[in-house]
């Protein structure tokens, strides 16, 4: 009954595989940043100081790292649920190289200093072209294989990886509009309070679309998969589908509170922040009661601790997002640790560690194994991993409300109590934490990158049949 | 018209929009619908036939 045809998994394992290598180069850029910090001796050259690499850090691990892996876990998932090999092989393997490009590029150009200033989207205008012709590629295979589809119905987790494809291409767009001067130097075509939202719609939208609609998708696969469970309610994920897209795109004034955007702008970006728990935790909950009558996976599963904890930070972290951008706690969050505890929470808690535990469960299938070479090696992946987070997160708490309520002491007589470098200096023990916190999430990378090779070293690449859907799926 | 009602009617619409589909998803006559896609990725197995070798873990 079935037929020749395959699965096209070639680019799956390229982007799989790459997903391991750049976390690693990226985490240590942030290790390395990290350290400079605490040590400002380590900022030896111009192209080596914490101002250039800390743009090479985020550009790493939010498109290089989290990039290859919503490319990898998307091409298979779409694939697999819709029974149908990807549409346009050649374009798949455009994305995949075109990708690899951006990326060396921005390694190269980042530290020599080209930058359009522009949080999380600092690559010049040469460079933000061919990420235009890689995205579309990527819509073009992703949207065409779900068209050739061979069941009737999309499934949830292809709508939102569909809805991150589209809004990444639309945000790209819009906020990348700049007028070149020469080759490696352009200028916003916005300027002032404008060039200010444009750039903060655009960075919200990045964590709202890139970071959480993308690796929702990832979780709505991969979580039912490893845990041999239907998701806890498909028509809760319908609706928390439609609620994120109609309340997340107008969260983002919320990063300019007390700023020149207009006051009632940051009120509704206030506001849109605090609606956005509902959607949030209703797909948390939903992910995480997929394991509903099935806990005790959990005590034997690495994997599924992966996910679940992933879930569990993805919580935590859109708690605490709709709590700061309140005004009143923003005065206090706003430009200290707390932010970038926030992001690491979210990023290091839910991003990083969905993607590895999706990534696990797809090397061995790749290569025809069963599973990883070592489950244990994945269990201590996950504890040193979780130590990490928890290690980086909690300091950049006690920091960042510290910093807050060092800079708005004030004397009897209105005089500031504190001078900026006081707070700098009883900063240094957290952000010597921090660095052991890195350090610990680096090494669970370096743990997966041998668990990874062990799996894969000899064995040959592997590309399933593609599979008929059941007569009643349709 | 102005801009104004423009931006009230279109937030309106939205709002009705999204409520239309939390009926269309919780409407009894289609909860088979909605059970049977939920089933989608676990109509297949995509486990490899091919079975491992020993693995580092069971060989101790």
């Amino acid at each position: 009954m079935s037929s020749q045809a395959t699965y096209n998994y070639k680019v799956v394992r390229q982007f799989a595989i790459m997903t391991v290598v750049w976390g690693i180069v990226g985490m240590l850029v942030g290790v390395i940043v990290a350290a400079q910090l605490v040590w400002p001796q380590l900022n030896v050259y111009e192209w080596l100081s914490y101002g250039r690499l800390r743009p090479l850090h985020t550009n790493a691990v939010i498109f290089a790292f989290g990039g290859c892996a919503l490319f990898a876990t998307s091409y298979y998932a779409v694939q697999r649920t819709c029974h149908t090999t990807l549409f346009s092989p050649a374009l798949a393997a455009f994305t995949f190289w075109g990708w690899q490009l951006v990326i060396v590029l921005a390694a190269v150009t980042l530290p020599l200093g080209y930058t359009s200033g522009k949080e999380y989207a600092e690559l010049e205008w040469p460079i933000d072209i061919l990420i235009t012709l890689v995205w579309v590629s990527y819509a073009i295979v992703f949207f065409g294989t779900v068209a050739t589809r061979k069941v009737t119905h999309i499934y949830v987790a292809n709508w939102f990886f569909g809805g991150f494809i589209l809004t990444v291409a639309l945000l790209h767009l819009v906020n990348s509009a700049e007028i070149p001067v020469t080759l490696w130097k352009s200028y916003s075509a916005y300027a002032g309070a404008q060039d200010a939202m444009v750039q903060w719609w655009y960075g919200h939208n990045a964590v709202g679309f890139f970071l959480t609609a993308g690796f929702l998708g990832m979780m709505y696969y991969f979580v039912p998969k490893q845990a041999e469970r239907p998701v806890y309610s498909y028509r809760l994920s319908v609706v928390h589908f439609w609620a994120l897209i109609f309340t997340y795109m107008w969260a983002g004034p919320h990063h300019l509170h007390y700023t020149a955007l207009p006051d009632w702008t940051q009120s509704v970006g206030m506001v849109f922040s605090l609606i956005l728990l509902s959607p949030s935790w209703g797909g948390m909950i939903n992910g995480i009661m997929t394991l509903s009558g099935a806990w005790h996976k959990l005590r034997t599963d690495p994997i599924l601790k992966f996910m679940i904890t992933s879930l569990s930070f993805y919580g935590m972290s859109t708690f605490e997002g709709p709590m700061m951008s309140v005004k009143t706690v923003n005065a206090l969050s706003h430009y200290t640790d707390w932010t970038v505890g926030h992001v690491h929470s979210g990023a290091l808690g839910w991003v990083a560690m969905i993607s590895i535990g999706s990534i696990y469960y797809l090397l061995p299938r790749l290569f025809g194994q069963k599973e990883m070479y070592s489950v244990k090696l994945i269990t201590a992946h996950f504890w040193i991993a979780t130590i990490g987070v928890v290690l980086y997160i909690a300091s950049m708490w006690i920091s960042g409300v510290m910093q807050g309520l060092m800079w708005r002491a004030t004397n009897a007589d209105g005089t500031l109590t504190y001078a900026f470098v006081e707070a700098v200096k009883a900063s240094y023990p957290f952000w010597t934490i921090r660095v052991i916190g890195g350090l610990m999430f680096l090494s669970g990378m370096l743990i997966m990158f041998y668990n990874m090779i062990k799996t894969i070293a000899g064995k040959k690449p592997y590309n399933a049949p593609v599979v008929a859907p059941m007569a009643a799926a349709a | 018209m102005d801009v104004s009602l423009i931006r009230s009617v279109v937030t309106v619409f939205s709002l009705l929009c999204f409520l239309g589909i939390v009926y269309w998803a919780y409407s009894a006559k289609n909860r088979k619908l909605f059970e049977d896609a939920g089933r989608i990725p676990l109509e297949e197995d995509d486990l490899p036939e091919a079975s491992s070798g020993p693995n580092r873990d069971q060989g101790k």
